[in-house]
């Protein structure tokens, strides 16, 4: 310990702290300005930004002594407060708000903190200085583009000039609350810093947890000795598998993953648990982990999904009778043969896609409080940010061997999800070790163990042979693909479920033969990401379409055209489509965009200077829910009270999609009663009825229609005590505005609840909402309730010097049936458009034998501002019948097509043809120099 | 675990010295601690706990930009920012400007050092190719006193490999000779979007031109990684020296360096092909802007916060 003397935001602050610490440390836990993020400790992600002397630093590599002396500003001293304590934004702040670049708000804290920095010297910024001061702070989700016009336009005000319009997507019949781009409730706490995430929340006693993780991707456990680790001053807890309760294993689909791996047990992957601590300090449960002694014997990996179905390949999971076969998916659909016997071009080619990363910014932090510890937390309480409560309160229950009503899971803010928070994290391990120590015991993963533990994006390898006739009506489409499962199941079988039934593409193909095998390995578990499997197959499909309209010597947009599902088509899993398919509409949006009125002379390739220049298209389908005959529901509840406010509830997760806002918005438009009276409290499974769980782009549709329903009853009951109490018909009957109007005369909303109330009617309803029923994937007729269509164009340049591949321009079309709020949706729309180039240009998740080389953030590259193109995005809002007020879901489709869309505009700037992502820039350029017009290796290919 | 101890502040290198020695081998510099962090926390070799931190960057003589005598001084402890934003640089050492300003972001560029870009003697760290280019001298304060000037190649041992010790010595600073009339300098460079932050090969030229003004008098080409250790390409130099600067010439400067130098392929960073490829466009780019900058004695830097 040692005297630290700092002056943050404005105020003096001597301590006595460790010389060990890191700025970041010091302002988060020492302070307890925790408005500062961490992120990766690597000085990657830059969300950690804070300014020392009013330089902008990455305060997480910063040590804090290093800054003795010298004054800190973060994002909790940005806005001002005036006389009477009323807080002012600063502009950035404002516009962060104005403009809806805040989704998730993890990153926001250090995109203000840096873009600040950035207008203090220039106020303004052209989109190059932006792009330069930003290039290393990371977001997720956004996608930058709201991120760069909020900075442009908070650097207008700060001159004097004025905020800049902000970029609203057209949209049609807006109402009171539908349709429009309401704020999300509560975040100015994102832009202030005072927003909560699991991390930033302490309890009394509270201990910090570790775990140990197995040493080799496949072997089993001979011994484990704890004794040294448990004699360590300050160590409050080991436990191992010995140490569980209840059953051992969680799993969401298939039981299969153990909490812990025990004696004589199996890891079967890298991030497998073998011990957990409970210690003082996170420095002393790290020590602790160097202390447990564990004993193995290696056994053979499994490396990847082809070698997993031979016959050599060890097993992993014994007993199992399909060995590491985790399921085999099949469609089947008309006559392949004769399919194929009528096409007069068949193209067949072989795809590869990478394991990829969610790299949310928000690492997985899970804090556990023991039952009985004070009055708020008489039962086990987990605090979490997780995409499925009710199913993680299930597992915590399974393996504390108590019941589910004894555990409550109390969801905080997430910092991204993007499907990588649906499996367990650490909410079981904090439950195991806040029990055995009756003390709260916090589980922050650092990222180096977020990479190497969470459910990753299947990599695939995926056949697909396409026939179409010389008019280009497609005859058939084959394929076969194999996804790399990992070493527990997760939601395998899902995931590439939706890989395999995707696999014709939004077309109408009347002959089809797919199968897929979902296979276990050695490497990190396979789940769910953004696209759920449809991001692979696309890549493929979409480019065998573009091969085909060559081999036609046809244009790859009136191929699209010709085949386009529409409604009267029959899916190749049999689903006759009946309403809502917007996908022409999109293509048409698109391709007029795309050719710029340049009709006669538009160029789909050309070379300017040491430029070649390409545009590529693709089309993509998404459904909405879960789908598949799984019994789809949510539930939610609606209570209004007498001021007139009114509370919904529901389990469902907002990651920063803004769900929040659009339940306020479906319960305020049903009861008339304004938006900002509308609170919303979200996933806890005390407080909150289940909404199930948030993925499969349903929750908009899903919760959506329960707060709607359920507020619609609510209306309904309140609409027959005032119709009686006055004596009108209740369809005289308006609620609007906050007031129940008949004919002239009005009473106030909470009036209506009073009145209510005191005749003893319910003014608190729940409604269970149940999907519209589907069919099991071979049985015929709906697997999917909805589906939301979207097509995209991408221009791309490639440096003819260097290989290098950059994405100038996308355009996008989607048709989600209607935009609640049309600001949020086009959030969504470009954040999945930069995750997607991602995943076509930058993302790999390197495993070598089992063992991830991507182990650090700095080795695993995502879209960073500099690469944002400039988007277009256009609404198709094609409705569907029982989406609440026609919505269908958008949180996954802008992310499928991009890959595709990428990769086909590369062909038209120089010929050569990319099989397999991420583009390997070395390896396009050999192609090009060397005349080939293939290049089937990637990124990771090269060694 | 705590990764240090104890975090001393010197402010002259003879405190930092007197420090390093007292903790005799169990304390380390920092600097900017880019690297040394992350060394720290996230790598084997860094995997051990260090009794003290020296940080070097409140030592006047270290963090000082000057020019006297012919020679343009920079302190190890000098910022990426710092170099940047010095004018005198820009003008007089163009390619240094440009390698610093690609390193990074903004917020390592504004603690990261050029000297802790050498110290960590990566056969291609950004900084260190155009000091190579620049025939720069590094000044270091040995442990056992001795203060001398050595020409910046001596302190490459191997990759990550330099012959200052970190626990003991100091690296204090670096001076090059500003350019004269016609001579100039460039630094480009070829990355790639996925993996580490390290350029996949950099290149840094300075050129001085004869009186003509369109031949070549003397050249110095650094292009890295192509060893273990930062090297001149001297075949290349060999075949420019006394030719007149056009298409033709620098084409065939490009060939011979592509044959005479020989990149590896690594793992995840490039083919050998590839880089082979890179050195002829890399040639290319610095070359002919090198040549235009002697020429006109303007000289603006490229591609700052572009990296
Ligand atoms: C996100 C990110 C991106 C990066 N991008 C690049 C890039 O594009 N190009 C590039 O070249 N580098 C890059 N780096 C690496 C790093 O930032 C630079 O090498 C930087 O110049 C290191 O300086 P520093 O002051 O931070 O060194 P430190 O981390 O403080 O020190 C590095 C090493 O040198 C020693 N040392 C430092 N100063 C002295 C001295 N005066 N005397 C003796 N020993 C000393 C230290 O003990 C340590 O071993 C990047 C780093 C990060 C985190
Ligand atoms: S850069 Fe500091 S947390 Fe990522
Ligand atoms: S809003 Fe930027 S990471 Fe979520």
């Amino acid at each position: 310990m040692s005297q630290l003397n700092l002056t943050v935001n404005g105020t003096a602050h001597t301590l006595n702290v460790p010389e060990s610490r890191t700025l970041a440390e010091v302002l988060r836990y020492d302070l307890g300005f925790t408005g500062t993020k961490i992120g990766c400790e690597e000085a990657e992600c830059g969300i950690c930004t804070v300014h020392v002397d009013g330089v902008p630093v990455d305060s997480c590599i910063y040590p804090a002594f290093k800054a003795d002396g010298k004054k800190i500003s973060t994002i909790e001293g940005l806005a001002t407060h005036d006389a009477e304590g009323e807080e002012h934004l600063h502009p950035l702040q404002q516009e962060f708000i104005n403009h809806c670049a805040v989704q998730c708000g993890f990153c926001t804290p250090g995109l203000i903190m840096t873009s600040a920095a950035l207008l203090n010297e220039n106020s303004n910024p052209s989109e190059q200085d932006i792009k330069i001061a930003l290039k290393d702070t990371y977001c997720r989700c956004t996608g930058y583009t709201s991120v760069m016009q909020a900075i442009k336009s908070a650097g207008g005000i700060l001159r004097g000039d004025g905020p800049l319009p902000v970029n609203e997507p057209a949209v049609d019949e807006p109402t009171a609350n539908i349709s429009r781009s309401l704020k999300v409730p509560d975040i100015v706490d994102r832009v202030t810093g005072r927003a909560k995430f699991s991390d930033d929340y302490t309890f009394p006693d509270m201990l910090f947890a570790r775990t140990l993780r197995s040493a080799y991707p496949h072997a089993v456990v001979l011994h484990i000795d704890t004794s040294r680790a448990q004699a360590l001053p300050g160590v409050r807890a080991v436990l191992t598998a010995e140490d569980i309760p209840g059953e051992n294993i969680h799993g969401l689909v298939h039981l299969d993953w153990p909490v812990m791996v025990g004696v004589g047990q199996k890891a079967r992957y890298m991030g497998d648990a073998i011990a957990i601590v409970a210690a003082d300090s996170q420095d002393i449960a790290d020590a602790a982990l160097g202390l447990i002694d564990v004993e193995y014997e290696v056994l053979g990996v499994v490396d990847n999904p082809i070698f997993a179905h031979s016959p050599e390949a060890p097993i992993l999971h014994e007993g199992r009778e399909d060995g590491n076969l985790l399921k085999h998916i099949k469609v089947r659909h008309g006559d392949i043969e004769q399919g194929f016997a009528e096409a007069d071009v068949i193209i067949e080619r072989t795809y590869h896609t990478p394991t990829t990363e969610h790299a949310f910014l928000e690492p997985e932090c899970a804090i556990g409080v023991p039952a009985g510890f004070n009055a708020e937390h008489s039962k086990l309480t987990v605090y979490v940010g997780s995409q499925i409560p009710y199913q993680d309160r299930n597992q915590i229950a399974r393996a504390m061997n108590l019941p589910d009503e004894a555990v409550r899971v109390r969801g905080v803010l997430i910092g991204g999800g993007f499907g990588g928070k649906e499996d367990i994290a650490g909410q079981i391990h904090v439950s195991l070790l806040a029990q055995a120590t009756q003390q709260p015991v916090k589980m922050l993963y650092t990222r180096q163990e977020s990479l190497l533990f969470h459910p990753k994006r299947h990599a695939t390898v995926i056949r697909i042979k396409t026939g179409a006739k010389k008019d280009g009506t497609l005859t058939a489409v084959e394929a076969e693909l194999y996804g790399d499962g990992g070493a527990y199941a997760s939601l395998s079988d899902k995931v590439m479920t939706r890989a395999t039934t995707h696999a014709t593409g939004p077309y109408n193909v009347p002959n089809a033969k797919i199968d897929c095998f979902a296979m276990y390995t050695n490497n990190p578990p396979s789940g769910a990401f953004r696209g759920f499997g449809v991001t692979q197959s696309a890549f493929a499909v979409e480019q065998n379409m573009d091969l085909v309209a060559e081999a036609l010597g046809m244009d790859p947009v009136q191929l699209r055209l010709i085949n386009a599902q529409k409604v009267g088509v029959t899916t190749a899993t049999g689903q006759l489509l009946r309403e809502s398919v917007g996908l022409i509409d999109t293509i048409d949006k698109v391709t007029v965009d795309m050719r710029g009125g340049l009709n006669g002379s538009f160029r789909w390739g050309w070379q300017e200077g040491d430029k070649a220049y390409g545009w590529g298209i693709a089309s993509a389908y998404k459904n909405t829910g879960l789908g598949g005959g799984a019994p789809d529901k949510s539930e939610a509840e609606v209570e209004a009270f007498e001021d007139g406010t009114v509370a919904v509830r529901t389990s469902s997760a907002d990651m920063g999609q803004g769900l929040v806002a659009v339940l306020a918005q479906c319960a305020a438009e049903e009861l008339g009663v304004p938006y900002e009276r509308i609170r919303v409290l979200l996933s806890d499974t005390d407080l909150t009825p289940d909404g199930g769980p948030t993925t499969a782009s349903r929750q908009t549709y899903m919760s959506g229609n329960a707060v709607r329903h359920a507020a619609a009853n609510l209306r309904e009951a309140l609409t027959s005590v005032v119709s009686e109490e006055y004596d009108k018909p209740p369809a005289q009957l308006r609620f609007e505005e906050g007031l129940v109007r008949v004919n002239g005369t009005s009473i106030q909303f909470g009036e209506a609840v009073h009145l209510a109330k005191e005749q003893g009617i319910a003014t608190r309803i729940r409604h269970e909402y149940w999907g519209p029923k589907t069919q099991p994937l071979g049985t015929g007729g709906d697997m999917h309730f909805a589906f939301s269509y979207a097509t995209q164009a991408a221009l791309v340049s490639v440096d003819l010097n260097t290989g290098a591949v950059h994405v100038e321009k996308v355009i996008s079309a989607t048709d989600i049936g209607r935009a609640i709020n049309p600001l949020l949706l086009q959030g969504q729309i470009e954040g999945g458009i930069v995750m997607a180039m991602g995943n076509c240009l930058t993302e790999s998740y390197i495993i070598e034998n089992g063992v991830p080389w991507s182990t650090l953030l700095a080795r695993y590259k995502m879209p960073s501002i500099k690469h944002t193109p400039e988007i277009i995005s256009h609404l198709v809002e094609d409705r569907s019948a029982d989406g609440p007020y026609g919505a269908k879901g958008v949180g996954e489709i802008p992310s499928i097509n991009t890959s595709p869309a990428i990769a086909n505009a590369i062909y038209h700037a120089v010929g050569v043809r990319v099989f397999s992502i991420p583009v390997d820039q070395d390896a396009l350029l050999r192609a090009m120099r060397t005349g080939s017009t293939e290049v089937h290796t990637a990124w990771h290919d090269v060694r | 675990m705590p990764l240090w101890h104890h975090y001393h502040i010197p402010t002259t290198v003879e405190e930092a010295l007197a420090h390093l020695a007292r903790y005799d081998g169990k304390a380390r510099i920092i600097a900017g601690g880019t690297d040394l962090l992350i060394d720290l926390q996230h790598t084997e070799k860094g995997a051990h706990t260090l009794d003290a931190l020296v940080d070097v960057t409140r030592i006047q003589a270290m963090t000082e930009i000057s020019a006297s005598e012919g020679w343009i001084y920079v302190g190890a402890a000098v910022t990426h920012t710092a170099v940047v934003d010095s004018a005198l640089i820009e003008l007089q050492a163009t390619c240094l400007v440009e390698s610093c300003g690609v390193v990074g972001g903004p917020q390592v560029r504004n603690v990261g050092t050029l000297g802790g870009n050498v110290a960590h003697a990566l056969p291609a760290g950004d900084g260190t190719t155009s000091l190579i280019a620049l025939d720069a001298e590094a000044h270091v304060a040995w442990a056992d006193g001795r203060r001398e000037w050595l020409p910046i190649g001596c302190l490459f041992k191997g990759p990550g490999e330099s012959a200052i010790d970190s626990t003991r010595d100091v690296l204090v600073g670096f001076r090059f000779r500003p350019c004269a009339q016609r001579e100039a300098t460039a630094f480009k460079r070829i990355m790639r979007p996925q993996g580490v932050a390290l350029p996949i090969l950099g290149c840094a030229v300075w050129l001085k031109l004869d009186d003509r003004s369109d031949h070549c008098a003397d050249v110095r080409i650094c292009i890295g990684p192509v060893g273990s250790i930062p090297a001149r390409a001297s075949e290349a130099e060999n075949a420019l020296r006394g030719q007149v600067m056009d298409d033709e010439t620098i084409q065939a400067v490009a060939d011979i360096a592509c044959q005479t130098l020989h990149p590896r392929t690594s793992k995840y960073r490039a083919t050998a092909d590839y880089r082979v490829y890179m050195i002829e466009t890399l040639l290319k780019q610095a070359l002919p802007l090198a040549a235009r900058r002697a020429q006109t004695g303007i000289a603006q830097a490229e591609g700052v916060g572009l990296g």
